[in-house]
């Protein structure tokens, strides 16, 4: 390759991809489930789908977007900064909670 | 270059080294642009989910039929995409054109058929009068929340295609190598991470209770 960068890339094959892909199609099934069995309040709700829904975007980002594969130094510099920056968006849900509960009705 | 010589530049990371990540500047570029692009969602994503929590009587008008049972198909479609695209890629490393240009086109045909449904699910809601700014719900925010955060996916979804068609046109005219194919992958893939957080956020929290 002329720009020099050899492929650190694992020996893997087709079973993995496919592998993954029922996985995420599973979680996809459960979230659907969950939609329709009403088990939590609507914050609790939100909680568990997000946490799912990080479950499938770590799959689809370190096997289908080949981050597993990458050199550590690259994942370090990339995942965590986006990591925190979105998580410092949920310091507004707090008030969202008081909007609702503290609402001239 | 060998594996040694990546392995010599590498240990010399700090010393400023040539590709201290070992990922081509395509590569980079195109992660930079999906970090970017995935605060760009987040704000959009965490504005609804505030919206949608601090309102009392959020809407709730999708049904298992046809919304929830199209919305999981449209997830389905998404999801196998991504599959034939990381097929596109392998084929694509492994020098067998033919066979990448298939998988892109089949990933193609995943991203039309995503838009199709959803396009048809837009027009369901816009004759019920869901707008932009009013429904017959009386909650503003439920229309001007979904047709944003969904028609951002979608022009997402659109410009996929297009990225794609002209990758697999550049393969076959052999303008285009493998890094081309990886890259416009990583593209296709963000998309599809994308929509695992719109669906459940939007539909999942939205299903009819009846």
């Amino acid at each position: 390759m002329s720009i020099g960068i050899e492929e650190t890339h694992a020996p893997h094959g087709a079973s993995l991809y496919y592998w993954v892909w029922i996985y995420l199609l599973a979680i996809t099934a459960l979230e659907v489930f969950l939609a329709y069995e009403h088990l939590f309040s609507t914050q609790v709700m939100l909680a568990v789908l997000m946490l799912l829904s990080v479950v499938k975007a770590g799959l689809i980002m370190a096997y289908f977007m080949h981050l597993r594969f990458e050199k550590a130094v690259f994942v370090l510099c990339l995942v965590p900064a986006v990591v925190v920056v979105i998580s410092l968006l949920a310091a507004f849900f707090p008030d969202s909670y008081r909007l609702l509960e503290l609402r001239v009705r | 270059m060998t594996e040694r010589a990546v392995r010599a530049q590498s240990a010399t990371i700090w010393d400023g080294g040539v590709h201290p990540f070992a990922v081509s500047h395509k590569k980079l570029g195109m992660w930079l642009f999906i970090a970017s692009d995935s605060l760009t969602f987040s704000a959009l994503l965490v504005a609804y989910s505030y919206v949608r929590l601090a309102t009392e009587h959020w809407p709730t008008p999708f049904h298992l039929w046809p919304s929830i049972s199209m919305a999981t198909i449209m997830t389905f479609c998404l999801l196998s995409s991504s599959v034939t695209m990381v097929m596109g890629v392998a084929a694509s490393k492994r020098g067998e054109k033919a066979r990448a240009i298939r998988y892109l086109l089949l990933t193609m045909l995943g991203g039309t058929a995503f838009v199709v449904l959803h396009l048809n699910e837009w027009l369901g809601l816009i004759r019920e009068g869901v707008r932009l700014w009013s429904n017959p719900w009386n909650v503003p925010l439920f229309g001007a929340t979904f047709f944003t955060l969904t028609g951002l996916h979608m022009v997402h979804v659109a410009t996929g295609l297009i990225y794609l068609g002209v990758i697999a046109a550049g393969v076959s005219k052999g303008r285009f190598g493998h890094e081309e194919v990886e890259v416009s992958g990583l593209y296709w893939h963000f998309v599809d991470l994308v929509w695992m957080f719109i669906f459940p956020l939007v539909y999942l929290l939205s299903v009819s209770a009846a």
